[in-house]
């Protein structure tokens, strides 16, 4: 007997293709029959942030050369569509008589080709009556101004509405030796994945729409297109090609990709719509803006006996996804790795006249962590005690059952303080502060910044559960179906491995079908780091079932007794025990099976809940005094996921994570001007992190299975960006403190740390 | 307008609009969709291929730019089904995820390694600063080139 697959660096089956011929994204899809002769979108967008539209001329536009038609909303007859999360918002998927964001379509031009459609976007001419645009979150609050009337408020969202009373203010903090209080500006950032967002669309001859969708969640996409396209469920066809990333950006469905059924109906003809990166700058939904006012109090000693947040969601200029994670994301993870007895935590969702926000690599998370890390740095700094010490005193001692904190969040397992130590020792923290003394005795221009962070995170938070069925095929090879959504986590490999170790099938003998909701109606796709804990779990469950049930055909067709039979999963072969000279492949059995509905087991299975996995991350920069550069010159990241099923896989997703936690920390930031004029609205002004500015990442493996999965396995797809962004941040900050600086606001840019550095003198 | 490019050792004959770029052209008139496009700047290098041996964010070129040239894309790597060295640098160091910058790392790193056979770390990850990936955190793709260049 071989040993188990599982937990191998397994190369990824997904790759050849990719290396050689490239993905197939929906907008390579040249050969699909019924997308034969299909017609192009545009989408006209506002160039005014806020304003009552007065009219839209389109007569321009619909004479220019290879325009097929072009359709505002009146054309098409919308009507206004309730928000999910506060159905007082509603608005029309076209702009009608209000835009709320520089960006938001209004109109569609259908053209022979792209360029036309392109050119005609130019000439459709909008006559607005420009509203003050509000751009900042506590101005939108303060102002009469709103968004949406029927609202009565830019406030769309607030934890008091959900009974959770008030902050009780300073009171809160009476008896407290130490308080120390910080404003925050968890920025806003783009996604950018670096596929945009793209679709197809047709109608076939039975009448049904089939759409093509980049997308994490093909199953959540049928009811809003079918609703949108004014047909049943049942309509609807989504299918997912490869999608060139998504970050939790391509996780619900936009307006354009609702219309284009509408629009293809409407000329006779299949659609193709793929945006521009300057158009999916402001058109794909942004994460984080969190603007948070923090207090923390405890005594002399180090102990944090009080923390308190009011964290205040930019939602953007409609209530999406964005609106919900800083209550049910951010809230319940406020105490982070702490025992902290006394938290309080109220959150509030605005509305602005900026791209509506949603999910983010970490939604929720992030911010909830970037606070509390960087108000237990200040405490920190209040009393003189080290950034490592002050977080050991105060972590939650280890725990092996549930455990339950101050502010509600219950956690699975943990072991915060070996998380920190292995990467204390892993780094050489106490070499590091050494070096930075050397640099500070000598005055040196260039300091040494160390900063480290100790995180817990949710995942898994969403679904309860996944789909997975597996069947066997004529020629003993397999086939899972997911209900999970790969879009560069290596589902194939991962997948293949989890029943190739269940039923002895090679991996190469194993495909995977995800994406399509024909074939694969239910699903909750790949978002919040659930795929394997759920996704991989239900593959793995569902194929150990099969395995029994194949047992049971062996047994027929060998003629004993089912409990004699035995899988030599080396050969994948079923033979009775002590005699593996007769023996049955899986083909035969699936032969023997194919009159009977076949060999194939399909179930729905749940897992106990979340997971919370958890770590440490050490982040060393080198800050240019002179100009306030900063280089990130090394990073440890100790990553705990529970069960790891295959280490390259995990070791791939730590370091996209850490680099897209270094880009918040260091580099990107969504900007407008006052008027609410985008000025990062593409990859020459957003400052995307590149490989010129990151180090290697130092990975350390540390593995607290949870008892939550039968694999043992958490997330681990955002576990990089949590903890790696309050390290970086509070990196800067320290390469810097000896100078009287307390706190730099991220993206930590050379301007914004040089300022400081000209303030504390 | 007509142009003649030779393109994966064929040659293709091509009616084409003046403003045709490059990429357009080995996307959408020879249906060569490995090569992707990712932004509109010029910034990311999704779109790098190789014209006359050496690598072109082919969103900067008109096709008409490259008539009478020999260009490859990432469909003309393999030889006789055996990847290029450097494809298979990225698939045994895990240097893709998503597969949407794969084409544009590969083009540009085979530049990279012809251009300085032996480079440091520092000098890859500079190398590939106009190629943008947003999953891997360029940890595995600076390794697979080093690996690349290693293995020559």
């Amino acid at each position: 007997m071989g040993g188990s697959i599982l937990g191998n660096r397994v190369l990824r089956k997904e790759d050849p293709k990719f290396l050689t011929t490239g993905g197939v994204y929906v907008d390579d899809l040249l050969d699909e029959p019924l997308l034969h002769n299909a017609v192009h979108v545009t989408y006209a967008r506002s160039s005014v942030a806020h304003g009552h539209i007065l009219s839209i001329d389109t007569s321009e536009a619909a004479a220019m050369p290879g325009v097929i038609a072009v359709f505002t909303g009146a054309d098409l007859g919308l009507q206004p569509v309730p928000s999910a999360f506060n159905p007082a918002a509603t608005r029309t998927l076209l702009a009608t008589d209000k835009v709320r964001y520089v960006g938001e379509p209004l109109a569609i031009i259908v053209s022979e080709t792209r360029e036309q459609g392109e050119d005609a976007s130019e000439a459709i001419i909008v006559d607005y009556d420009v509203l003050e645009a509000l751009v900042d979150v506590e101005k939108a609050m303060a102002s009469s101004l709103h968004l949406y009337e029927a609202c009565g408020s830019n406030v769309v969202f607030d934890t008091t509405a959900l009974g959770i009373p008030e902050n009780s203010g300073e009171a809160f903090f009476a008896g407290c030796e130490v308080v120390v209080t910080g404003r925050y500006i968890n920025q806003r950032v783009a996604p950018c994945p670096l596929e945009v967002r793209g679709a197809a669309a047709a109608w076939g001859p039975d009448g049904r729409l089939t759409q093509w969708l980049s997308t994490q969640h093909a199953q959540g996409a049928p009811a809003p297109i079918a609703a949108a396209n004014g047909v049943d469920v049942s309509q609807v066809r989504v299918k997912t090609p490869d999608v060139g990333g998504g970050f939790g950006a391509k996780i619900g469905t936009y307006p354009e990709d609702l219309l284009l059924g509408v629009v293809a109906k409407r000329v006779g003809r299949p659609v193709r719509w793929r945006e521009t990166r300057s158009e999916s700058m402001v058109g794909l939904g942004h994460g984080r803006a969190q603007l948070q006012f923090i207090t923390i109090g405890g005594s002399r000693n180090g102990k944090v006996s009080h923390y308190q947040m009011h964290a205040i969601q930019d939602s953007g200029a409609w209530v999406d996804m964005g609106t919900i994670l800083a209550p049910f994301m951010t809230r319940p993870m406020s105490s982070g790795v702490y025992a902290i007895p006394n938290i309080e935590c109220r959150t509030t969702s605005v509305v602005t006249n900026t791209t509506p926000t949603v999910a983010y690599r970490g939604a929720g998370r992030p911010e909830a962590t970037a606070a509390i890390e960087r108000a237990m740095d200040m405490f920190a700094a209040e009393i003189g005690m080290d950034a490592a010490e002050v977080r050991r005193v105060n972590l939650i001692p280890k725990f092996m059952e549930p455990h339950t904190t101050a502010i509600g969040g219950t956690y699975d397992v943990g072991d915060y303080e070996e998380s920190l130590n292995r990467t204390l020792e892993a780094s050489d923290y106490a070499g590091w502060r050494k070096k930075q003394a050397e640099r500070r005795a000598n005055n040196d221009p260039k300091q040494l910044g160390i900063g480290v962070s100790v995180y817990v995170e949710i995942t898994g938070g969403v679904g309860t559960g996944e789909s997975a069925k597996v069947e066997v095929l004529d020629d003993g090879s397999a086939r899972i179906y997911t209900g999970t959504s790969p879009h560069g986590q290596g589902h194939d490999t991962s997948w293949s491995m989890l029943a190739s170790e269940q039923t002895g099938i090679p991996m190469d003998k194993i495909e995977l079908v995800w994406g399509d909701t024909d074939l694969v109606p239910v699903g909750t796709g790949t978002m919040g780091s659930r795929s394997l804990q759920q996704g991989g779990n239900a593959v793995y469950s569902v194929a150990g079932t099969l395995a029994e049930k194949a047992k049971s055909v062996a047994a027929r067709l060998l003629e004993a007794n089912e409990a004699d039979i035995v899988l030599d999963k080396d050969k994948g072969i079923f033979h009775v025990a002590g005699t593996p000279a007769v023996s049955k492949t899986w083909a035969d059995l699936a032969l023997a099976e194919k009159s009977t509905g076949g060999l194939v087991h399909s179930d729905i299975i749940g897992v106990v809940g979340p997971t919370f996995p958890f770590g440490a991350h050490v982040g060393i920069v080198e800050v240019d005094t002179e100009t306030g550069k900063v280089t990130h010159i090394a990073h440890y990241a100790c990553d705990d996921a529970g069960t790891v099923l295959n280490p390259m896989l995990l070791e791939g997703q730590i370091h996209g994570g850490v680099a897209q936690g270094a880009a918040q920390a260091l580099l990107e930031e969504v900007r407008y001007d006052d008027d609410g004029n985008p000025i990062t609205s593409n990859l020459a002004d957003y400052a995307f992190i590149s490989a010129a500015e990151m180090p290697s990442v130092n990975v350390i493996h540390m593995e607290t299975p949870t008892p939550n999965n039968l694999i043992g396995a958490k997330g681990i797809g955002e576990s990089g960006t949590i903890g790696s962004t309050p390290a970086l941040q509070s990196a800067v900050i320290d390469a810097v403190s000896h100078l009287g600086v307390r706190h730099i606001d991220m993206p930590t840019t050379a301007e914004r740390v040089w300022s400081a550095i000209q303030q504390a003198r | 307008m007509k142009v003649t490019i030779t393109v994966n050792g064929t040659k293709h004959e091509s009616e084409i609009e003046p403003r045709t770029l490059l990429v357009q052209y080995v996307r959408d008139t020879l249906g060569l969709t490995g090569t992707n496009i990712g932004c509109d700047t010029s910034s990311c290098g999704a779109c790098s291929l190789h014209v006359d041996g050496e690598s072109v964010k082919s969103c900067t070129m008109l096709a008409a730019q490259a008539d009478g040239c020999d260009v490859t894309t990432i469909e003309g790597l393999a030889k006789n089904g055996v990847m290029h060295p450097m494809q298979t640098a990225f698939m045994e160091n895990h240097g893709l995820q998503c597969g949407f910058c794969t084409p544009g790392m590969v083009m540009a790193s085979i530049s990279l390694l012809q251009e300085n056979p032996n480079p440091t770390e520092e000098e890859v990850r500079i190398g590939l600063e106009g190629n943008l990936c947003r999953c891997t955190g360029y940890h595995n793709i600076v390794k697979s080139v080093l690996a690349a260049a290693q293995a020559k």
